[in-house]
């Protein structure tokens, strides 16, 4: 039997990490559960004329040494006209409701979690159903976490009581944590979903050229593909200065079976002042996507293709985010509870920029614009977080 | 024959002292004072990181692979 080169290395290296593995699974020490803390935030999202706004809270409580219990309630109150709605449809309200819980539990290196979310709307209901394991080895330098969720989907439309649409989701996703020098950690994310069924939005529309019309294009409903499989995968690291501060760095890449492609790149820069209890924070982020290939601003017939879409977050497009934020460690003086507190305002401001979607509010006053030749599309969005943090 | 060699090679060195051809952990428990401090942590607060990555996912194409504290909220 010959036996090549590059097998006899490839098998060695096999061999070698799986004994690695091994050995360090066995030997190294035991991790830890998750800080037990409770998190009041209050969320902002205001931008391309919606404003979403709401509180989240999310409360982490130990149960001996092993186990740990999570609970988040989570509220999206959605109010506005964004270009889609003042280009076909009226003004709107409406909330949605989250809540999730979650168990983690320890045993020796390894912590196994559960975690069930249900998100509920006038006409739309989700639940998703998670179960992840994360094991620490080689000497607590590395961390292999593995999770895999299931999410099934009601879609219902407002208005039409016959209509019932339904979707699942499946992800799955692997991380690894790697302690590289005592100032620099770094972390691989990968992760894969699966869709299936109605992924489109049930009251979106396209738009296409239509003689017989003033405006001279009509709209008819989006129809998308009933499948979706998406992969993505970050490399994110933290380094530590030399003087007690931090900076981050995060790379994304993403595709689809879509054609949805993606980058992204995010800095960030973290700096105590400990004389003054705060941490400040500055984040400069960059995203960059190439369309859907089924999407397009303006069709060139009505059922121009087996598969239609013309909503902007499949389009084209760039957006750039810079925040700031700042986290006030409560002296213990003004401490709630005796307990360590922490009051937080972070702030973003992010810019999104269309390539192929066009304004089509030009033709609400009446301009005598050509369809396709309308400007295209931004806005610009202001994200707010506030909350208090408080530790047990 | 050679097949079999090969089959056994990985108990063989577990049994032979396989210290050789792994590395140490070259950070010690006592060097970790630097990453133990909250400001090396990737996002100090769920809460806070789980919101951002809500807004990513609502208004960009992309998903997935957000770290410990994203993904699979439920929603669309």
């Amino acid at each position: 039997m010959v036996v090549t080169k590059e097998f006899r290395e490839s098998y060695y290296a096999l061999t070698k990490f799986l004994l690695f593995s091994v050995f360090f699974v066995s030997t190294a020490k035991a991790a830890v559960l998750p800080e037990e803390r409770l998190d009041t935030l209050y969320h902002s999202y205001s931008g391309g004329g919606v404003t979403i706004d709401g509180p989240s809270i999310l409360v982490r409580k130990n149960i001996g040494n092993n186990v740990s219990l999570s609970a988040n309630y989570y509220v999206d109150m959605i109010s506005g006209a964004s270009i889609d709605v003042q280009a076909t449809a009226s003004r709107y309200t409406e909330q949605r409701d989250e809540f999730s819980v979650g168990a983690d539990y320890l045993v020796d290196k390894a912590t196994m979690s559960l975690s069930y979310t249900n998100s509920s709307e006038n006409d739309y209901q989700a639940e998703t159903v998670g179960f992840g394991i994360s094991q620490d080895f080689f000497g607590d330098l590395s961390t292999l976490s593995l999770r895999a969720t299931y999410g099934s989907d009601d879609v219902m439309r407002n208005g039409d009581e016959d209509f019932l649409g339904h979707a699942e989701h499946r992800r799955y996703s692997l991380g690894w944590s790697q302690i590289l020098t005592t100032k620099l950690i770094a972390e691989l994310s990968v992760e894969t979903v699966a869709d299936e069924g109605f992924l489109n939005n049930p009251y979106r529309s396209v738009r296409y050229l239509d003689p017989s019309s003033a405006l001279g294009f009509s709209y008819q409903a989006e129809l998308y593909p009933t499948t979706r499989n998406s992969d993505a995968v970050a490399l994110r690291a933290k380094y530590r200065l030399p003087y007690r501060a931090a900076v981050k760095t995060e790379y994304r890449r993403y595709a689809d079976s879509w054609g949805i492609q993606s980058d992204n790149l995010e800095f960030r820069y973290t700096h105590p002042l400990e004389s003054e209890n705060l941490i400040l924070e500055g984040k400069l982020r960059f995203y960059k996507q190439k369309g859907a290939d089924f999407y397009s601003d303006l069709f060139p017939y009505v059922d121009a293709t087996n598969f239609r879409a013309r909503d902007k977050e499949l389009s084209d497009f760039t957006s750039t985010a810079i925040g700031f934020g700042a986290t006030y460690l409560v002296p213990d003086r003004w401490a709630l509870f005796d307990r360590k507190n922490t009051l937080n305002l972070y702030w973003d401001y992010v810019l999104f920029d269309y390539e192929n979607f066009h304004d089509v509010r030009v033709h609400n006053g009446g301009d005598s614009v050509l369809p396709g030749d309308e400007p295209a599309y931004n806005f610009n969005a202001h994200v707010v977080r506030a909350y208090w943090s408080m530790w047990f | 024959m050679t097949k079999r060699a090969l089959l056994l090679l990985p108990a063989l060195l577990l049994l032979g002292g396989c210290e050789s051809i792994m590395p140490e952990p070259w950070v010690q428990p006592y060097e970790r004072h630097y990453l133990a401090d909250p400001i090396m942590s990737f996002e100090r607060d769920p809460v806070a990181a789980g919101f951002m990555n809500h807004v990513y996912e609502a208004r960009e194409a992309a998903r997935g692979a957000e770290g410990g504290s994203g993904g699979g909220c439920g929603c669309n």
